[in-house]
């Protein structure tokens, strides 16, 4: 048997993550709720949001703001954004109530919490990267909330540039690699099961 | 900003917005709607079974 790299490699990754298990054709029984659907449907909003956010990044600032193609993408974006959020806090309230951090999951719930927090950082410089008045204004009122913190000389909100860097590649691309983690450790440790009865009797 | 009432209209950007305040509570109408939507939409979750199909069924 090969023991180079790559073969020492594949038989590790195919260890922790066999095929079956990376890409199961069947759930537990309980997981037919649509409490379990939460984080499918914010994983679906993110790739919409990703999906629009290309079509923006392409035509730029004088097309969505003026043409009437460009008002449906970034309405498209707008509400995928809403959705996102909107399903993501659902799925966090329901993995919160169901403590998804046991039987060994405490990496899942960690990626999770993680990407929450990374992404409100991508809808903020999305607010500040529309480039009409109201980033404007975000902008102005947010810097001093920066440099109060002490990070305004390394994130500087009336930069458009930075901003507009930070919302299209940077901060999309942690949620993206945050969001394959998370995905991974689901398949890897399992959808949590319901907290048993006879432990919330307690 | 200081003290606007329930139902008050206040200027914020380039939109208009209500807020409902009572007591240190503040919060806008629209983010209040969708705080409503969010919790409606956990209990339904909770409450509803999701349809079975295919293998299953």
């Amino acid at each position: 048997m090969s023991t180079n790299l790559t073969a020492r490699l594949r038989a590790r990754l195919v260890a922790a993550l066999p095929p079956e298990q990376l890409l199961p054709d069947s759930q537990p029984e309980y997981v037919r709720s649509y409490v379990y659907v939460f984080g499918a449907m914010t994983l679906a909003s993110f790739i919409l949001l990703i999906a629009s956010g290309v079509v923006l990044a392409l035509f730029g600032p004088g097309w969505w703001h003026a043409s009437p193609v460009g008002h449906f993408f970034n309405s498209i974006h707008f509400w995928s954004v809403q959705a996102f959020f909107f399903f993501m806090v659902l799925h966090l309230w329901a993995q919160f109530f169901m403590a998804a951090w046991r039987g060994g999951r405490r990496i899942t719930w960690l990626t999770g919490a993680v990407t929450f927090v990374v992404s409100i950082g991508a809808a903020f410089t999305g607010y500040l990267s529309q480039q009409n008045f109201d980033s404007q204004w975000i902008a102005v009122q947010g810097k001093d909330a920066m440099n109060a913190i002490g990070i305004g000389a390394y994130f500087n909100l009336l930069n458009f540039g930075q901003m507009y860097t930070f919302h299209v590649f940077l901060l999309p691309v942690a949620v993206a690699g945050l969001t394959t983690l998370h995905l991974l450790q689901v398949r890897r440790r399992g959808v949590v099961p319901p907290i048993p009865p006879r432990e919330l009797g307690r | 900003m200081v003290g606007p009432t329930s139902g008050e209209a206040r200027t914020i950007g380039s939109r208009v917005s209500h807020y409902v305040h009572y007591g240190i509570f503040l919060i806008s109408v629209p983010n209040l709607i969708v705080i409503g939507a969010m919790v409606a939409v956990f209990v339904l979750a909770l409450v509803l079974r999701l349809p079975r199909h295919g293998r299953g069924a």
